[in-house]
């Protein structure tokens, strides 16, 4: 966001629009509405989302088996008694980041562009927050039991600890996930009703336009809708630097060497935003191919976006050489130890892996014919996702592996129910987002007709 | 059946009626071609029931074999289950005389342990033993203990246990077992001839007198004896030196200077509880820099707990101490050829310092020879300790305390002899397992299908058992009565503290039938005994009786020191030596394990899983060799390799050993159990498969081959510094680690100490301790805290195995050790410092630090681990949901976490082995030690009704009781006067990581190594 200022607020120094032009209001509504109601459900949607659906049931057997015998299933142990489970809901409470601050930080600040894309980042964020909230739940011992983390009235005044960061998670989360919820339907509201309106069957007619609340698209809905959005997006905008900002603290309230430093919330809050960028990149690149919406989200969206993800890393990159810098600064010995052990120790090439593609790699991004490249920008983005992964897996596993009593240090293996388990969420992400473009608008038809009038607006006084 | 008119199955009714008429008919019949046998009705009867009995005959294998056994024991145990006894239902109105519910009851008696006996206390809750403690009162311990002892308690519960007795493999009965006993007996011939009877070594007087009577009754009878591991070459070097087997006793707390060739005597052999508690006594710096520090130089082939602590090691091939003897011999003034078989030369400067040093403490040190080395060496040391004038002041000699002291190789070897010769017909085996650890020389196994008739007595029904006709189910100690001599002869009475849980007999029932007391009670026999032997008659007996048995011990018996002196020719007779080719051959040693003895607790899931010493290795044994001669022949850790010996073979891993000797191989005996229990099976290998008759302690020229397979060993702490190509494993934790910047071992010398007490000191830490922006929390009451001595550990497990015991902590097999998840709540933690080859070895006992600013409690989120106002770390296992987040945050990482449902809920036989103070916890919840807050309890609720403070001591831990060096002690540290604070008073004092600030309530005190002047740098 740094790199697009609010000079360009209103993307007036660009010359490239942020849709095609030549699109009216009645294009844009026809493009987007018409993949819900008039498409119908394709062969190559219904294989994708079979395949979404047998990963999800493979998470169904991961969840049972867990039931039945026990966390032990995975690869815990002790000294790493976290492993994947927490690894991976950092990773896509981090992915959940994105959505959020496109549609709440970005309205704030007036950036036109994020219009094509805050439907289906929203709808991106809603599910990542699933899947990571599935993760802290899933990885207690006794998980009948998470109820204990609630402040709930109960004949023995048991209160949850509330100096644990785990507590701290559990507010954090289910408020960022509920705000991101509401945001979410609530800008759906006016597009409901256009798929209300527009909807050939009964089915569709009813429930679309049950979830449109009675919209009428009068003025004082649009003014109500206006404030509510504006209110929201406000709401939303610290939760999107406070949830992360928790979730490192579930760190760095530690004492372990690699999870105890001061640098984690900022660089854990650009480490989010730069994994989310890329999920939403690695999942607009297809989308718009496949439902021929490149009129709608173009080069220069995802010109943006990479951008964005130059910029966030970074600052990624930042954090990791300040907490380089204040292991050699500091000489503790321990800080020291941490670094050496990752650059020397067992899991080095897990490290180096890391730096090369969060580090590295992304740098292509400064190249414009990189940033313009389709197929560059989706491999960049897988690799940073990768990276963005490996990170957790750093911070998580290599810590814990080797801390301060030698005589306990072990390495950690994941088992294959480990894998199983984080392939399941990709089963639960997929074949929500799956249902999501089937019976969802992806993108705001509302806001787009908004931009189709700014745009001609601006042709007309470039013409002049 | 309607096809008769088919030739072939016509049915021959002349036959069927003949048949039936024979008394070969069946009682019930259910169709003419049944009786006819036509084929027709085989194939019927082939089809509804296949002969897949039959078919498992043909390709039998020993997977099949035993599944077959362990259903078939199942079985077993099911018709047993079903014979209840007969019981009556008493209201609880007038309960049995003492027992208060809740509150346990405490019993003496004596456990038999390495061919002696030892003192135990025993703790009893409503008539169920539940936890093993030594017996203050008992010479052979002073309350020190080990690791058999707490783990036994689990053998008596064992389901595996023998539990019926067993009639060519079919379920019988002990009625039926005594007929049959009594048939046989008329059946020899009028004095005995062709009766055999093979035990172990018998220290127990009234078994020797029973002994004895039947061999009287019966005077063509023999009695054999076997012990696998046990003190042999002790026995025969005496016999070689005095003339006699004598029983050496030594007294640790009198030397200054103690020289072990091989001994590992601080963990193993008669009275090592005792001994460990006299040598750590000299190791005590509570006098400061003014403290008589002993010296201990060990000369080894494997890296051992007593190395561990001595203050110099020489790592020697087995097979050369002989030649360290001779020198040392020399050294001291004894005449003896020097050794023609020496492989390598010795370091000059060591010997030489060592015998001047010996000689410098005349009288008040101790030479000690290893059970693996030949008699001729403990003869030699026998020689040492007179010339030195040790003899009556820290070695002492009494009559043997065995019933029959006989060489027992010897003894097996006749047996064998007598077997294959077909002299033996009637074989009473009585606890014994030689099928398994016989000699591989003498093929037992094939001998003893030439006896007519074979008994087994024992626990199990192990490999002997299966070869035997009859299996009679022993009466675990616990179970039964008898009696038995400790190390210096003190005579304890064993006392059951259960009724049989089984159908189990003691070996004194079993002679008794042979001696014409059939059915007479093992408490008669016993008692009878030494009525007999007293000069006391009547009420005065019955008082002697009553407080032996409330002592454990008969006071007084223990044997008279003798006064001998070594024959003079005895060096020249046994010493001479021709020069054989194999002397710079590979040896191969073989130990007893630490763990499992010879072999007889395999069946023990606390000692399989306990990490032996040094190795740390749990479940399995493996082929031990040095780092320099794994580079030497290529053997990486891991490889599964194949040891030759004397065209015999064995296969295990190989495990890298620092410190181990050069050229040097040593194996643990105790496993590759392949019957007797589902915990013993495919557990390592067995030694016993390459040891000898001739080599039983070792061998050279053993070959090593590798199979190219690699063998996974379940390690609990990762040290193995060495690949094959030398270079640091950089895969798990390496032992090389600076700790210099960690500063979790804390060691001086005796010289640095005296000149800087407080070297354990650090001034940064000093400041530390009141960093904090709040004021500290404020202590009114008790504050508990505990010491670890790190003088005094001699790194033996027994604090672990009386922690598993006391707070029914959870076995979680090898596979998941291998995963990281042993439970065990206090931990030996070993590091190494120096060069691989000889490197110090050093010992922490790990557990809850309890710290005061406990990093696990602030991070837990539903508060299940939380600060009591005495300063415990508690755990609530209600409360607990699992997060592990408190084991992360636990800089000692001494947090256990059930990631399955670990403990045994299913078997109903460990019920009453629980301890029931302590939850018995179930799957998901996190736990670690608490300093067995349920004593601490105890005595609170002890102290309130009598309205007074907790008296210092009063609170004794599981893993305090259980250490015989006595290196862990437990009190309140707001006490001033209590003996944790005065330790914790000491310069040694420190903490653990104290530059974090989590305030331990367990600190150490460091190490002080005194080594000689002579041979530093």
């Amino acid at each position: 966001m740094a790199s697009e200022g609010s000079g360009k607020a209103l993307g007036v120094a660009d010359t490239e629009p942020i849709i095609a032009r030549g699109h009216t209001l009645e294009t844009v509504t026809n493009k987007i509405s018409s993949i819900i109601l008039t498409r119908g459900t394709t062969p190559g949607w219904l294989i994708g989302f079979l395949i979404a659906f047998s990963m999800l049931m493979l998470l169904n057997l991961v969840i049972t088996l867990l039931m039945i015998k026990g966390v032990g299933i995975w690869g815990i142990r002790i000294p790493a008694a976290w492993g994947f489970a927490i690894v991976n809901f950092v990773w896509w409470i981090g992915i959940g980041h994105a959505g959020t601050l496109i549609s709440a930080i970005l309205l704030l600040l007036h950036q036109q562009w994020r219009t094509s894309i805050n439907r289906f980042a929203e709808a991106m964020t809603i599910f990542a927050v699933m899947c990571a909230g599935m993760f802290p739940l899933l990885h207690m011992g006794r998980p009948w039991l998470f109820f204990y983390l609630m402040p709930y009235p109960n004949p023995m005044w048991l209160w949850p600890q509330f100096r644990s960061p785990l507590v701290w998670d559990v507010f954090a989360v289910s408020t960022y996930f509920t705000v991101s919820l509401l945001f979410w339907f609530l800008g759906m509201i006016p597009d409901f009703a256009t798929l209300r309106d527009r909807a050939k069957h009964k089915a569709g007619q009813i429930i679309y336009g049950m979830l449109s609340m009675g919209w009428r698209g009068s003025a004082v809905h649009w003014s109500r809708y206006e404030i509510a959005s504006v209110l929201l997006a406000g709401l939303a905008t610290p939760l999107v630097v406070s949830v992360h900002t928790v979730v490192s603290f579930d760190f760095t309230i530690g004492i372990i060497p690699g999870w105890h430093t001061t640098i984690f919330p900022p660089y854990f809050v650009a480490g989010a935003i730069y994994s989310g960028f890329a999920l939403v990149l690695t999942l607009a690149i297809p989308i718009r191919r496949v439902y021929h919406l490149e009129d709608l989200v173009t080069a220069r969206h995802l010109d943006i976006m990479a951008k964005v993800m130059l910029a966030t890393g970074l600052i990624v990159a930042y954090g990791y050489g300040i907490e380089a810098f204040m292991a050699f600064y500091s000489g503790d010995y321990y800080e020291k130890f941490m670094l050496t052990n990752r650059l020397h120790g067992p899991y080095m090439g897990i490290y180096f892996m890391l730096l090369t593609c969060n580090i590295a790699l992304p740098q292509l991004l400064w190249i414009r014919k990189v940033r313009r490249s389709i197929p560059a920008l989706f491999v960049i983005s897988l690799i940073v996702n990768t990276g963005m992964w490996l990170e957790r897996f750093v911070i998580v596993v290599i810590s814990l592996a080797r801390d301060f009593v030698p005589s306990s240090w072990r390495m950690y293996y994941p088992t294959r129910w480990d894998w199983a388990t984080y392939v399941g969420t990709f089963g639960l992400f997929f074949t929500c987002f799956y249902l999501f473009l089937r019976f969802l608008p992806m993108i705001s038809i509302v806001e787009v007709r908004a931009l189709v009038h700014e745009t001609n607006e601006e042709d007309l006084r470039l013409h002049k | 059946m309607n096809e008769t008119s088919n030739p072939k199955n016509a049915v021959d009714l002349a036959a069927v009626r003949a048949k039936l008429g024979s008394d070969k008919a069946p009682r019930f019949w259910q169709s003419i071609e049944q009786l006819a046998e036509t084929s027709t009705y085989q194939e019927f009867r082939d089809y509804e029931f296949p002969p897949s009995a039959g078919k498992a005959n043909d390709t039998i294998n020993r997977r099949d074999v035993l599944k077959l056994m362990a259903a078939s024991a199942a079985m077993a145990g099911l018709s047993a289950c079903t014979k209840l006894p007969p019981e009556k239902i008493v209201p609880y109105a007038h309960p049995p005389e003492e027992i208060i519910p809740g509150r346990p009851l405490f019993y003496a008696t004596s456990m038999p342990e390495s061919g002696c006996s030892v003192g135990v206390l025993v703790e009893s809750h409503m008539g169920r033993p539940t936890k093993i403690e030594g017996n203050p009162e008992h010479p052979g311990s002073l309350g020190g203990t080990d690791v058999f002892m707490q783990s036994s308690i689990l053998n008596l519960y064992d389901p595996d246990r023998s539990q019926v007795v067993l009639n060519e493999g079919r379920v019988s009965s002990w009625t039926d077992f005594v007929a049959a006993m009594v048939n046989e007996k008329t059946g020899l011939a009028a004095k005995g001839a062709g009766m055999a009877i093979l035990t172990r070594t018998v220290t127990s007087p009234a078994l020797g007198a029973q002994m004895k009577s039947l061999l009287a009754q019966n005077p063509d009878a023999k009695w054999y004896q076997y012990e696998p591991c046990g003190g042999h070459s002790a026995r025969e070097g005496s016999r070689m030196v005095f003339g006699r087997p004598v029983n050496t006793v030594y007294r640790f707390d009198q030397a200054d200077v103690v020289v072990s060739l091989d001994a590992d005597f601080l963990v193993s052999g008669a009275g090592h509880q005792r001994y460990a508690r006299d040598f750590s006594s000299r190791r005590d710096l509570s006098a400061g820099a003014s403290s008589k520090l002993n010296r201990l130089y060990v000369a080894e082939s494997m890296s051992t707990s007593t190395g561990a602590v001595a203050d110099h090691r020489l790592p020697l091939r087995s097979s050369d101490i002989d030649d360290l003897a001779r020198q040392l011999a020399a050294a001291a003034g004894v005449a003896v050829p020097p050794s023609a078989n020496a492989s390598s030369k010795l370091p000059a400067e060591w010997v030489g310092a060592v015998g001047r040093d010996l000689s410098a403490h005349k009288g008040s040190s101790i030479v000690i020879a290893g059970e693996q080395q030949p008699p001729f060496v403990h003869a030699l040391v026998h020689a040492i300790n007179a010339a030195l004038g040790n003899v009556g002041k820290t070695v002492i000699y009494t009559e043997s305390l065995e019933a029959d002291p006989v060489n027992q190789t010897d003894s097996l070897r006749d047996l064998v002899n007598s077997m294959n010769a077909g002299r033996v017909n009637f074989l009473l085996i009585l606890g014994c397992n030689p099928v398994y650890d016989a000699p591989a020389d003498f093929n037992f196994t094939a001998a003893l299908q030439n006896v007519g008739l074979r008994i087994h007595h024992g626990l199990y029904q192990d490999e002997t058992a299966e070869l035997c006709h009859w299996h009679a189910p022993a009466a675990h100690y616990l179970e039964s009565w008898s009696d038995g001599r400790a190390y210096d002869g003190t005579v304890g009475i064993v006392q059951p503290l259960i009724a049989p849980l089984y159908d189990g007999h003691s070996t004194h029932e079993i002679l008794a039938l042979f001696t014409g007391d059939s059915g007479k009670p093992g408490h008669d026999i016993v008692r009878d005994y030494w009525q007999s032997q007293r000069s006391e008659k009547d009420k005065a007996f019955e008082a002697l009786w009553e407080t032996s048995l409330h002592d454990g011990l008969i006071a007084g018996t223990a044997l008279p020191a003798i006064s001998l002196s070594p024959h003079a020719d005895f060096a020249a007779q046994g010493g001479a030596q021709t020069p054989s080719s194999d002397a710079g051959k590979l040896e191969i040693v073989f130990r007893p394990d630490p763990s499992l003895g010879d072999g007889e607790f395999a069946n023990n899931s606390w000692l399989q899983e306990l990490p032996k010493p040094i190795t740390r290795i749990c479940w399995d044994n493996a082929v031990m060799v040095s780092p320099g001669t794994a580079q030497q022949i290529d053997l990486a850790e891991g490889d599964y390799v194949k040891l030759k010996l004397g065209g015999r073979e064995a296969q295990g891993g190989v495990h890298i050993v620092p410190g181990h000797a050069d050229n040097s191989v040593t194996v643990h005996l105790g496993f590759g159990r392949w019957r007797g229990g589902n915990v013993l099976l495919e557990r390592g290998f067995s030694g016993y498969l390459l040891r000898t008759s001739s080599a039983p302690g070792f061998a050279r020229g053993v070959e090593i081959e590798k199979t190219g397979k690699q063998f996974s060993f379940a390690v609990m702490q990762f040290q193995t510094p060495v690949e094959s190509n030398g270079k640091l494993v950089d895969e798990e934790s390496e032992s090389a680690v600076d700790e210099g910047e960690r500063d979790l071992i804390r060691v001086a010398t005796f010289d640095e100490f005296q000149k800087n007490p407080n070297f354990a000191r650090r001034e940064d830490e000093e400041e530390t301790k009141d960093y904090s922006i709040y004021p500290r929390y404020k202590y009114d009451g008790y504050a508990w805290g505990m010491s670890i001595d790190l003088n005094r550990c001699i790194g033996c497990n027994a604090c672990v195995a009386a922690c598993v015991s006391e707070n029914n902590i959870a076995v979680v097999g090898k596979e998941q050790v291998m995963r990281g998840r042993i439970m065990h709540w206090i931990r030996i933690d070993t590091y190494f410092s120096g060069g691989l080859d000889n490197p110090e070895m050093y010992y922490e006992p790990m557990p809850c630090m309890q710290c005061e600013n406990a990093p696990c409690e602030y991070v837990c989120p539903v508060g299940a681990t939380t600060h009591s106002a005495e300063g415990l770390n508690d755990m609530t296992y209600n409360r607990c949901v699992g997060t592990r987040y408190c084991s992360n945050n636990c800089p000692y990482k001494v947090r256990r976490f059930n990631f399955f449902l670990f403990s045994d809920y299913k078997t109903p036989s460990l019920y009453g082995m629980r301890n029931p103070n302590v939850t018995v916890r179930s799957r998901g919840v996190m736990e670690k030690c608490t300093y067995c807050v349920q004593r601490i309890n105890a005595a609170k609720i002890r102290s309130e009704v009598e309205n007074r403070m907790i008296r210092d001591g009063e609170i004794v831990t599981a893993c305090q009781a259980a250490c015989p060096a006595e290196a862990i002690i437990f009190g309140n540290v707001n006490d001033p006067t209590s003996r944790v604070s005065k330790l914790k008073a000491q310069p040694r004092d420190y903490s653990l990581l104290a530059d974090l600030n989590t305030r331990p309530r367990t600190t150490y005190l460091a190490r002080v190594r005194n080594p000689n002047p002579e041979l530093r740098g």
